[in-house]
C-alpha cells in the first residue's frame, strides 16, 4: 500500500544521503522525494511517498525516529490530508491543435507558462490522480519534456470523519 | 587562552574521562600527535593497523562498559577502521572514532590521502560528524560521547581536516547536551509491564532469552534475580553470554544454529518468551514461523526498530533493559497472589532438565589429535571463569562459547553481529589495556589469527600480556564444515595449507610461543603460558575434521537439530 510521510529534519549536509541510504541499504523503496526548508531555522521538511506491507512501513517509520538528524515523523496516510504535487509538461501543440491543448488545459487549470510555434509548457497542481488524468489526455498530442516535484502533502487541520 | 583545535580535542577527551586512546598516525591528525604528549593522561596505544585500533577500542568498551576511543589519519587509515566500525555498529558497542581529514579548501579536490569517511561509514555508524568549523569542535565531541553511550549504544565517528585542527579558538566544554531529535526512550511503559507480570502469572512453560542488551545496560543482576526467584530457565545469544552463571541449574547455554538441545527444544515448546536486549538475529531464530510457534513474546529493548523487525510481539516494552526488568521486579512485588513459582513451574522445569541431561553437549576425547572442545574446557578449568575471553570468527568462536562457562557479564567478547575474523586479538589487547591484572586470552583458529596477527607488535611493545590460543585444524574450519554436511565435501579454498609456524612467529616478535599436539600436555602448557609475564601464543594442533555440534542448518526450525 502507498504510503505518504512527513519528515522533518535537521538542515545540515548530509541529512538528505542519511535518509535516502536508509531507504536503499533496507531494502526499502522511494516513489517520490520531496525537500524544502521550514519557516524555522534549521529545519526542512521531507515529504516522501514509498510503499509496502505495514510490517515494512513499520519499520521505515521507526529507522527513520532512529536517525538522529529526524526530528519528526508522521505517516499521512491513515490521516485526512491534502496532497499536491507540481507538474511541467511540454507539449506538441501546432497550430491546428493548440486550441485544444489549451480547452484541456483550461478545464484542469493549467497555467500556460511557455509558449512557441509547436509546443506549449503548462503547468500543473494536483493530487496523484489529476495528474495522471490530464497525462493521459496530453499524451495523444505528444508530451515532448515532462518534470514533476514529487508530493508535498500537510495534514487537514480538521480531521473529520 | 586560544588552543588549536588538535588541543581543544585532546582537552575534550580528558573531559570525558578517556585514558586510552588507539591509534595510528598520519599527516591529517599529526597536530594531534604533535600534542599529545602535552596530555600524559591520555596514554595512546600505536597498533599496527588501523583495523587493530578499532578492535582494541571496541574491545575496550566492551570490557568496561566504557567509551572506546580510536584516533586515525585520514583516507587508508579512515577506510582501514570502517571493518571494525561496522563490527562495533552490529553489535552495538559504544567507540568515538576520530579520523583526520585534508584541509577543508581541498575537500572534494581528489587531495592526497584523502576519501569522504563520513560519506563511507553512513550505513555503520549511529551517527558521524565532519567538523568545518573549530568552533563546533567542543560540543561536537561532547555530543558523539553522548550518542555513542546513551540509548541503544554504537559508534560514532568524528572526521576532522587539518585546518581546523590546526585553527586557534578559546577551549570551553560545553556542560548539558539538547538534542531535539535524539531522546531514547529509557522507562518502561507501566501498563505494559502490567501485562508482562500478568502474563509471567499465567505462565507455565516460560523461558528467557537473553541478548547483547542485558549486558550493554548493566542487568545482569535483575535479569539472574527474575528467572531465580520465578525459577524461569534461561538461554541466551552468543552476545548474551556472561549475564546469567553460566553455572546455575537454570541455565541452558546458548541458543540458535549452534545452541544446545535443551535451549533450542525449550523455545520451540515455551508459552512465554520472555526476549530481553536480544534482536531475533537469523542465527538465533532460524526458520521463522516455527520459532517458539506456541508462545505469547514479550519483547524489550531500548531501540524500536528492532521490535516486530523479525518477529510479532505481544507486548513490546521499549526501554532500558535493566529499568524495565527493574520495573517488573517492582510490580510483582506489590502483586497480591502470586503463585508458588516453583510448583507453578515445576513440570516444565522437570522436562527442560530431562533435554539437558538426553542431550548435553558433548565430544569425543583423543589423546592425538586433541579435540578442541577439549582445550576449551581445560581454559575454563584452569580459569575458573576468572578471565576475560575474547574470540575471532568461526568454530573457534563457537566452541569457546558452547564448552566454557561465563558467570559474569563483560568477561566473553566476540563479533556476534558481524562476524569479523580478526576481532579477537586486537579485541583482547583492548580488554587487558583496561584490565592489566586480569588474564585476557583469545581463542583463535588458524585462519582468523592471520587476519591480526601484527598486533603481536603491539602487545609486545606495551608488554600487554595477551594469550593466544590457537585450535589450529589447518583448515578455515567453519566453511569447511558447511562444504562438508552442505556441498558434497568440496573443500574449495578452505585448507590452510601453507601457515606460518606459530611459535616461531610468537618468537619472531618477542613473543612466548608454544606448540601442543597431545590432550596430556594441554593443561601443562596453558598453566604455563598463563603464567608468564608477557604475551604468549599456545598453537595447539587439533583434529583437522572436528565439526561443531549441534547445528541448525540455515533456515531450518530450531528443533531440527543434527546432534553428532
Amino acid at each position: 500500500m502507498r504510503h505518504v510521510l512527513s519528515v522533518l529534519v535537521e538542515n545540515e549536509p548530509g541529512v538528505l544521503s542519511r535518509v535516502v541510504g536508509l531507504f536503499s541499504g533496507r531494502g526499502f523503496n522511494i516513489e517520490t522525494l520531496n525537500v524544502g526548508p521550514t519557516l524555522e531555522d534549521g529545519l526542512s521538511l521531507m515529504t516522501i511517498t514509498t510503499s509496502g506491507e505495514e510490517q515494512i512501513i513499520e519499520q521505515i517509520t521507526k529507522q527513520l525516529r532512529k536517525l538522529v538528524t529526524v526530528v519528526k515523523v508522521v505517516d499521512l496516510t491513515h490521516l485526512q490530508s491534502v496532497e499536491r504535487e507540481m507538474v511541467l509538461i511540454k507539449v506538441n501543440a501546432e497550430d491546428e491543435r493548440r486550441a485544444e491543448v489549451l480547452r484541456i488545459a483550461d478545464i484542469f487549470r493549467c497555467k500556460v507558462v511557455d509558449v512557441s510555434g509547436n509546443d506549449l509548457t503548462l503547468e500543473i497542481t494536483g493530487d496523484q490522480g489529476k495528474i495522471r488524468a490530464i497525462v493521459s489526455l496530453l499524451q495523444r498530442f505528444g508530451i515532448k519534456e515532462f518534470a514533476r516535484t514529487g508530493t508535498v502533502a500537510m495534514r487537514r487541520s480538521m480531521q473529520v470523519d | 587562552m586560544e588552543r588549536t583545535g588538535a588541543q581543544v580535542l585532546l582537552e575534550c577527551l580528558l573531559q570525558e574521562g578517556v585514558e586510552s586512546i588507539f591509534g595510528f598516525p598520519g599527516g591529517a591528525v599529526i597536530d594531534i600527535y604533535h600534542h599529545l604528549p602535552e596530555y600524559p593522561a591520555l596514554r595512546h596505544f600505536l597498533v599496527r593497523h588501523e583495523q587493530g585500533a578499532i578492535h582494541a577500542a571496541d574491545g575496550y568498551a566492551r570490557a568496561t562498559g566504557r567509551v572506546g576511543v580510536c584516533l586515525v589519519t585520514s583516507g587508508p587509515g579512515a577506510t582501514n577502521t570502517v571493518t571494525g566500525i561496522a563490527t562495533a555498529y552490529m553489535d552495538s558497542i559504544p567507540v568515538v572514532i576520530i579520523t583526520g581529514q585534508v584541509p577543508t579548501p581541498l575537500i572534494g579536490n581528489d587531495a592526497f590521502q584523502e576519501v569522504d569517511i563520513v560519506g563511507i561509514s553512513r550505513p555503520c555508524v549511529k551517527h558521524n560528524y565532519l567538523v568545518k568549523d573549530v568552533k563546533d569542535l567542543a560540543w561536537i565531541i561532547k555530543q558523539a560521547f553522548y550518542l555513542a553511550r546513551t540509548g541503544r549504544p554504537g559508534p560514532v565517528l568524528v572526521d576532522l581536516p587539518k585546518d581546523v585542527l590546526q585553527a586557534k579558538t578559546v577551549f570551553e566544554y560545553p556542560e548539558a547536551i539538547s538534542m531535539r531529535s535524539y531522546n531514547p526512550n529509557l522507562a518502561p511503559n507501566r501498563r505494559q509491564v502490567r501485562k508482562v507480570t500478568e502474563l509471567l502469572r499465567q505462565s507455565r512453560r516460560p523461558l528467557v532469552y537473553s541478548g547483547g542488551g542485558v549486558i550493554s545496560s548493566d542487568a545482569a543482576e535483575e535479569l539472574t534475580w527474575l528467572c531465580r526467584t520465578l525459577r524461569i530457565p534461561v538461554t541466551s545469544t552468543l552476545m548474551g553470554l556472561g549475564a546469567f552463571p553460566g553455572d546455575d541449574p537454570l541455565w541452558l547455554g546458548m541458543l540458535g544454529m549452534h545452541g544446545t538441545y535443551a535451549a533450542n527444544m525449550a523455545v520451540g515448546h515455551t508459552d512465554l518468551l520472555l526476549a530481553v536486549g536480544a534482536r531475533f538475529d537469523d542465527r538465533v531464530t532460524g526458520k521463522i514461523s516455527s520459532f517458539a510457534p506456541s508462545a505469547q513474546v514479550v519483547h524489550i529493548d531500548v531501540d524500536p526498530t528492532s521490535i516486530r523487525k523479525n518477529v510479532n510481539v505481544d507486548v513490546p516494552i521499549v526501554a532500558d533493559c535493566r529499568q524495565a526488568l527493574r520495573g517488573i521486579r517492582e510490580e510483582l512485588e506489590i502483586c497480591p497472589d502470586l503463585p508458588d513459582w516453583s510448583d507453578a513451574h515445576q513440570s516444565w522445569l522437570e522436562q527442560v532438565g530431562e533435554w539437558q541431561r538426553d542431550h548435553p553437549l558433548r565430544y569425543t576425547f583423543s589423546e592425538e589429535p586433541i579435540k578442541p572442545q577439549f582445550v576449551v574446557e581445560k581454559i575454563y578449568e584452569l580459569t575458573k571463569g576468572e578471565a576475560i575471553i575474547t574470540t575471532e570468527v568461526g568454530q573457534n568462536q563457537m566452541w569457546a562459547a558452547q564448552f566454557s562457562k561465563f558467570h559474569r557479564p563483560r568477561t566473553f567478547l566476540t563479533s556476534g553481529g558481524l562476524g569479523t575474523m580478526g576481532y579477537g586479538f586486537p579485541a583482547a589487547i583492548g580488554a587487558q589495556v583496561a584490565f592489566p591484572d586480569k588474564l585476557v586470552i583469545d581463542i583463535a583458529g588458524d585462519g582468523s589469527i592471520q587476519m591480526n596477527i601484527q598486533e603481536m607488535a603491539t602487545a609486545v611493545s606495551y608488554n600487554i600480556p595477551v594469550k593466544i590460543v590457537i585450535l589450529n585444524n589447518g583448515y578455515l574450519g567453519m566453511v569447511r564444515q558447511w562444504q562438508e554436511l552442505f556441498y558434497a565435501k568440496n573443500y574449495c579454498a578452505t585448507c590452510m595449507h601453507l601457515n606460518p609456524d606459530f611459535v616461531k612467529l610468537a618468537e619472531a616478535y618477542g613473543a612466548a610461543g608454544f606448540r601442543v599436539t597431545k590432550a596430556a600436555d594441554v593443561e601443562r602448557v596453558l598453566k604455563e603460558a598463563f603464567a608468564i609475564p608477557g604475551p604468549a601464543i599456545v598453537d595447539v594442533v587439533v583434529e583437522p575434521e572436528e565439526n561443531v555440534y549441534p547445528m541448525v542448518p540455515a533456515g531450518a526450525a530450531l528443533t531440527d537439530m543434527l546432534l553428532v
